[in-house]
């Protein structure tokens, strides 16, 4: 018997207790009335509590800190990117969204320390699904999410992000590579955040 | 392992409580992965003598209850009868061992992954992974070297990354014979290093980056270029020389960016060469044609479309008496395009693909011999004797040096070279070196002879050679340097015969074909060679000429200037000196953009497909299939598969075939005093077309030096390193000296080199008269 009750609870799954609860109401008992009232009543008391709304686009509210916004490519204090080309965050990608293709660093033309740095940096947004495996990923923290969430526009090319377009912008005591490295440094005293910020020998090769 | 497998006695041993058996002398780490169970290696190798260098293999044996009392390297050790192995799957005590020696191995590997160009097909990754603890407990300080350095122009070391499995070493020595690179030091400090005076300019060094299990050696062409997962891999044929090597192409959106080696145990088992490898430049090459191009009245040619081009192309054609020169370099397919293109819509057997020096005798020695020859690889392999004619196997087919090699370090093959002097190749073979064919001697049915393309600048020679082979039973081989030679005389790209070796003079081949292609009659009379269709061409007894990815350097000095007055059809993939004087330029596929198939020097068939999906390119075939429709005369090939079923189905003839040359061998001239004869090849790598654009691979080129004997030398008052100058009427040749083994009245340069190109500069490859002078 038990075991039977079993199978109609899974066969029905619930639907006829639903149907009989979104039923209209159509019975005429005075209880009925009053209950359509309470209704009423909790629209009628929001009426007097605080507005949720925001006006956006013309008012803008914080998103919560940890909110997937649009990527970033960090730099090092100095300028340098981070980002060394390694494609691991487009290899973690379930979306496929990162076009990745490494380059080498030449004396000449130091884009980030060491020998290898990151030529070709895309990420598609239309195809992002912002779950930030790329951020975890990455092994030297180049990529990171800001919070950003506008990133509507109306052709597809638009959406396919650039290397220039992911950048941090420079900030106090960067330079625009391609720079040297700081003097007397490795891609290891980068690593270790030991680089204060550029130096001025480091301005000779730069184009900024 | 293979050195064993010849005695077929079977042993049966126990792998992880399965019984398995394998013949003797059987590695135990082999005789697992009959079973499926994968032992971890990183020095192990099946073509290269086992070393036991990095310890990862350890299991557990035990031979008639007597066990070993510790772990033991299952890649040094062979099966016996009764021996009972436990691999890390059953055996925790050689798990343990194994996960130490991999926490050993870890200790002083950077974390260099994302900058490693193996990282996503490393062995050392995966078998961490596998094997190995799943957290480090090291927290000292790991060792550093600078990195990375270059061991060749093209090969990068980094030496920390290395695990010393002494694989690139041992391939260096036993696989290539060019022990530049050794491991020196000892402890943590061991290292891979080169000789400080010999730089590693091996012609296989590519194949120390292929086989390293780590990404210590690193080719500096891919350095930082893609991701395994990047890449769309497509197996393919090597266009380079007539080795006949398996590659595999990986492409990265439209962009070819590497070439490794693929397997084929019956040709080049799994190497290359860096020729191969690395020189690929020339597809993505900035000289590409990409459009139909017109010459117009301006004299200046100009971008058509295709209708446009196909029409001037026939209406040029129309009415002119016209032939065909196709380079060395066609597919099969391509070649019977041309073939079928000459005979049906120009209706001439003026057609020739030998697009370098040729003669009559070559001709007949091709259509005689060549096109029934079977000489395999495995007859190296099997040789008594092994006898060169002509033929620098390192320079111009570097597998069948390999093979070669791997017989003389084996069981000491005896190799016969005809040549002018010992290269650097015929001293690691050991070579006996002969200046006259009549100084070979005890050839057996057993032997093989390997005559290269260069025999046909002797006179007279072979015919000897086509002799000496009937005579003595041995195997003959024909090695020619390019890689579509032997297809496009299956073809019937020449003069004298129609496809699969039918003679163009006998009514009943013509009658097969005539019947295959649907035709009524084809031209009876034996065609030109090139040298005679560039003769008829220059007093206009030819007033057109289809020529396909010809270098006119390479057939002689003249070739292009007696085109001038013709009407000339390119077909041709950049811009070379061919399509600065062609009237129509037809723009055709490179090797990747294309499906198609060579026969290496064996005529063994090399099929590949396409490795780039989307290109708009198309092959020969296609575009003369196109003309000859617009010319009212079809051959009827849309495509590359459609013509390799035609081809098959027409099958080898097995009639009557002409008759052998019987030329006799004309004594040379003795030149006396400064003046010596001419001698030159081609090095492997040099200035050829298809090496374009790749400068480390050109980095390790070997130095061009004139070459004289010790005599001369001292005549000269020259040393090793000295300049001479190398004269004839139209031009001099200066380099550095390198004395030799050469005959005292001859001299050699290399044909094709930076600072050397004999055919440009003397208008001749061989046999020359030339004044040599200290410069
Ligand atoms: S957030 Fe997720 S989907 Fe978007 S790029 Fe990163 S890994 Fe890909
Ligand atoms: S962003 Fe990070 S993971 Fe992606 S390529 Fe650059 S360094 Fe590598
Ligand atoms: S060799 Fe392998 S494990 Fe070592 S850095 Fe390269 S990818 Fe990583
Ligand atoms: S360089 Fe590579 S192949 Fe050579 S010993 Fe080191 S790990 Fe082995
Ligand atoms: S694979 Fe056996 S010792 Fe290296």
């Amino acid at each position: 018997m038990a075991e039977n009750s079993e199978i109609n609870k899974r066969e029905d799954f619930g639907l006829a207790k639903a149907e009989s609860e979104s039923a209209p109401i159509t019975e005429q008992v005075a209880g009925s009335f009053f209950k359509q009232l309470q209704g009423f009543w909790v629209t009628f008391i929001t009426m007097f509590k605080k507005v949720n709304t925001v006006q956006y686009p013309f008012e803008k509210a914080p998103t919560a800190e940890r909110f997937h916004g649009r990527h970033q490519l960090n730099r090092h204090p100095d300028g340098l990117e981070k980002c060394i080309g390694c494609e691991l965050c487009a290899w973690a990608c379930p979306a496929d969204a990162i076009y990745v293709e490494g380059g080498t660093n030449t004396p000449e033309e130091q884009y980030s320390p060491g020998e290898r740095y990151g030529k070709v940096y895309q990420i598609n947004y239309l195809r992002c699904v912002f779950c930030g495996l790329c951020i975890e990923a990455c092994p030297t923290r180049a990529l990171t999410m800001s919070n950003e969430f506008e990133l509507a526009d109306s052709t597809r090319e638009k959406l396919i992000f650039e290397k220039e377009d992911l950048l941090a912008p420079l900030r106090q005591g960067m330079l625009q590579p391609p720079h040297p490295m700081y003097p007397g440094s490795t891609d290891t005293t980068y690593y270790r955040g030991e680089v204060p910020g550029s130096h001025p020998s480091q301005e000779t090769n730069s184009h900024a | 392992m293979t050195n064993n497998v010849e005695t077929t006695e079977m042993i049966t041993c126990v792998i992880d409580g399965f019984e398995v058996t394998v013949p003797k002398g059987t590695l135990v780490i082999r005789a697992a992965e009959k079973l499926g169970i994968q032992i971890p290696r990183f020095c192990d190798h099946p073509l290269l003598d086992p070393a036991g260098a990095c310890r990862q293999c350890l299991v557990d044996i035990e031979i008639n209850g007597r066990a070993f009392p510790k772990p033991q390297a299952s890649c040094t050790i062979p099966v016996e009868t009764g021996m009972i192995v436990k691999t890390q799957l059953t055996s925790p005590v050689a798990d343990k061992a194994q996960k130490g020696i991999m926490e050993f191995l870890l200790i002083n590997h950077p974390l260099d992954c994302p900058v490693c160009d193996k990282g996503g097909e490393c062995p050392l990754q995966n078998q961490a992974m596998s094997n190995g603890r799943p957290e480090s407990r090291y927290e000292g300080v790991k060792r550093t070297f600078e990195k990375p350095i270059n061991i060749s122009s093209q090969v990068l070391l980094d030496r920390e990354r290395c695990v010393l499995c002494a694989r690139c070493t041992r391939f260096s020595e036993q696989i290539a014979g060019d022990p530049f690179i050794t491991l020196n030091e000892r402890g943590a400090l061991q290292q891979v290093g080169i000789y400080e005076k010999d730089p590693f300019n091996s012609y296989f060094s590519g194949n120390t980056v292929q086989i390293c299990p780590v990404g210590a050696l690193t080719g500096a062409s891919y350095r930082f270029r893609a991701r395994p997962f990047d890449l769309v891999s497509t197996p393919s044929a090597c266009e380079h020389c007539a080795s006949g090597c398996d590659l595999r192409t990986d492409v990265r959106r439209g962009k070819t960016l590497r070439r490794l080696a693929g397997e084929d145990a019956s040709v080049n088992e799994e190497w290359s060469c860096d020729k191969g490898r690395w020189g690929f430049k020339y597809i993505s090459s900035r000289e590409r044609i990409t459009t139909p191009l017109l010459r117009g009245t301006d004299g200046e040619l100009h971008e058509a479309s295709w209708p446009e081009a196909i029409a001037a192309a026939a209406a040029g054609l129309a009415g002119k008496r016209a032939a065909v020169l196709t380079g060395g370099r066609l597919t099969t397919e391509d070649a019977y395009g041309y073939s079928k293109f000459a005979r049906i819509s120009l209706g001439t057997n003026d057609i020739d693909f030998r697009s370098r020096g040729n003669s009559v005798e070559e001709s007949e020695f091709l259509a005689a011999i060549v096109t029934n020859l079977s000489t395999t690889y495995r007859d190296i392999d099997k040789a008594d004797q092994v006898a060169l004619i002509e033929f620098d196997p390192e320079d111009e087919s570097p597998i069948v040096f390999l093979r070669l090699y791997k017989q003389s370090r084996k069981r000491g093959l005896k190799v016969t070279t005809l040549a002018s002097h010992s290269s650097r190749g015929s001293e690691k073979l050991g070579a006996i070196r002969i200046n006259n064919i009549s100084e070979l001697s005890e050839l057996t049915a057993k032997s093989v002879i390997l005559v290269g393309e260069r025999a046909h600048e002797t006179p007279g020679l072979l015919s000897s050679v086509a002799a000496l082979a009937q005579q003595s039973g041995a195997k003959l081989g024909w090695v020619p340097r390019r890689a579509g030679e032997r297809g496009a005389l299956f073809a019937g790209a020449l003069g004298n015969l129609l496809p699969g070796g039918r003679p163009v003079t006998d009514a009943a081949a013509r009658v097969d074909i005539q019947s295959a292609w649907g035709v009524s009659t084809l031209p009876a009379e034996a065609g030109r060679t090139t040298d005679q269709i560039l003769r008829a061409l220059d007093r206009s007894e030819l007033g057109a000429v289809v020529v396909g990815g010809v270098d006119p350097m390479d057939i002689s000095s003249e070739a292009l200037t007696s085109m001038l007055n013709s009407f000339v059809v390119s077909l041709e993939i950049s811009h070379s000196a061919m399509t600065a004087i062609a009237d129509v330029v037809l723009p055709v596929a490179t090797v990747i953009e294309k499906s198609g198939s060579y026969l290496n020097w064996e005529g063994r068939t090399r099929a590949f497909d396409r490795a780039l999906e989307d290109s708009l390119t198309r092959s020969d075939v296609r575009i003369l299939s196109m003309l000859a429709d617009e010319m009212k005369r079809p051959i009827n090939l849309p495509t590359v598969a459609a013509t390799a079923r035609e081809i098959e189905s027409l099958g080898h003839w097995d009639g009557a075939t002409v008759t052998a040359p019987t030329q006799s061998l004309a004594p040379e001239v003795i030149p006396t005093g400064n003046q010596a004869t001419l001698e030159s090849w081609r090095l492997l790598l040099d200035l050829g077309t298809l090496q374009q654009g790749e400068e480390n691979l050109a980095g390790t080129a070997r130095p061009a030096t004139v070459v004289i004997s010790a005599a001369r030398a001292a005549t000269l008052g020259v040393v090793d390193g000295n300049s001479v100058s190398v004269t004839h009427e139209r031009g001099t040749i200066t380099l550095p000296v390198a004395i030799g083994d050469i005959a005292d009245e001859k001299v050699w340069v290399p044909r094709n080199s930076i600072g050397s190109q004999s055919i440009v500069t003397f208008g001749a490859g061989r046999g020359v008269l030339v004044t040599v002078v200290k410069a």
